[in-house]
């Protein structure tokens, strides 16, 4: 399988899981448990994204308060929290970062 | 938007919405998320010019797969000379998240024809999700018409697809001089904080954060990136059982 085969392949399974449901709809229905759990799928996807971006580095465990991203990360975590806001989160969470950077 | 705004004038009451506006309001609800996906969408591009991914088939990769992290997996994976089996496995456990948004969004979009369900579906990505379910949830909203919310969905999905387009072609372009002092991957990260951090409004889905945050850790060893899929699944679980154990008690 060379690379263009492989890139086919996974957009194409990428589509299938998106268009899975809407496809389907009236046809399929999806469980009670499993409309409850989509509370939680974007929590919980993309947390499993961020925290280890935050907390590992090199592939070692930066559990020392001095991590420029774990710092930045809870920086950016309270911004997000205290005003809600998409621009403002970003915007602190990569200067907060250039500033730690530079400071250490 | 803005809950502080005053009440609008009576004259609004009478706005009827049109497809057309409703795509601009979705364009215009997707702008913020922007901030995010441009630096995101050059450091891709760059990185999988490093990673040896011909530069035609860097940029085609932002239309066929449509996927942020997916796209940013890829590079690392290519770049580890991992078997495109492996690649496809990885892009499929990464994105299955997407089964859950389109499973939310089945119902509202079930009225529509095929194609508008092809496009829509093609379209949804995390960004487009969290900007199209915050406006469908909010039934007071008397803009929120049923009927055109598709097109509100293709604002969201059609403006993030176009400057995607164009951040990873401009990644790409630039290639390696992009420094890597500049950390812009970060800009990534970021915006999934930005994404979540707003739905943390009870002990339910905090729960789930803390436990998908310290499974994911804890996990991140497991091959071919497991971690996501292992984390993503212990999260949800632990969001329900928090909730059961709430109601019961």
């Amino acid at each position: 399988m060379n690379l263009w085969q492989t890139m086919l392949l996974a957009g194409l399974a990428t589509f299938l899981i998106r268009y899975s449901f809407i496809g389907a709809a009236g046809r399929i229905d999806a469980p009670a448990w499993f409309r409850h759990m989509l509370r939680f799928v974007p929590i919980a996807a993309l947390t499993a994204l961020i925290w280890p971006d935050l907390l590992i580095e090199a592939g070692r465990l930066q559990l020392w308060p001095l991590n420029p991203r774990l710092i930045a990360g809870l920086i950016a975590g309270v911004v997000a929290w205290r005003t809600q806001n998409i621009f403002l989160t970003i915007g602190v969470g990569m200067l907060a970062l250039w500033g730690i950077q530079w400071l250490l | 938007m803005n809950p502080a705004d005053p009440a609008p004038p009576a004259v609004s009451a009478a706005v009827s919405s049109t497809s057309r506006g409703e795509f601009l309001a979705g364009l215009a609800a997707v702008g913020p998320l922007l901030l995010g996906a441009i630096p995101f969408g050059l450091i891709y591009g760059a990185l999988a010019v490093q990673a040896g991914i011909p530069p035609l088939l860097a940029i085609a990769i932002s239309s066929i797969v449509f996927a942020g992290s997916a796209q940013f997996m890829i590079t690392k994976l290519v770049a580890a000379v991992t078997p495109g089996s492996l690649i496809v496995l990885s892009v499929f456990i990464i994105n299955l998240r997407h089964a859950l948004y389109s499973a939310a969004l089945a119902e509202k979009l079930a009225h529509l024809p095929v194609r508008w369900k092809v496009v829509l579906a093609y379209l949804l990505t995390d960004e487009a999700y969290a900007a199209a379910i915050r406006r469908f949830g909010d039934d007071e909203n008397p803009r929120n018409d049923p009927a055109l919310r598709h097109w509100y969905l293709l604002g969201t999905g059609f403006g993030l697809w176009f400057i995607w387009q164009l951040s990873c072609i401009a990644g790409v372009v630039l290639g390696g001089r992009i420094p890597d002092a500049w950390s812009l991957d970060f800009a990534g990260t970021l915006t999934f904080i930005a994404i979540v951090v707003p739905l943390l409004k009870d002990r339910a889905s905090v729960t789930a954060m803390l436990v998908a945050g310290v499974v994911a850790v804890l996990a991140w060893g497991l091959p071919h990136k497991l971690f996501i899929v292992v984390a993503a699944l212990a999260g949800m679980a632990a969001g329900v059982l928090m909730d059961r154990q709430r109601s019961s008690a």
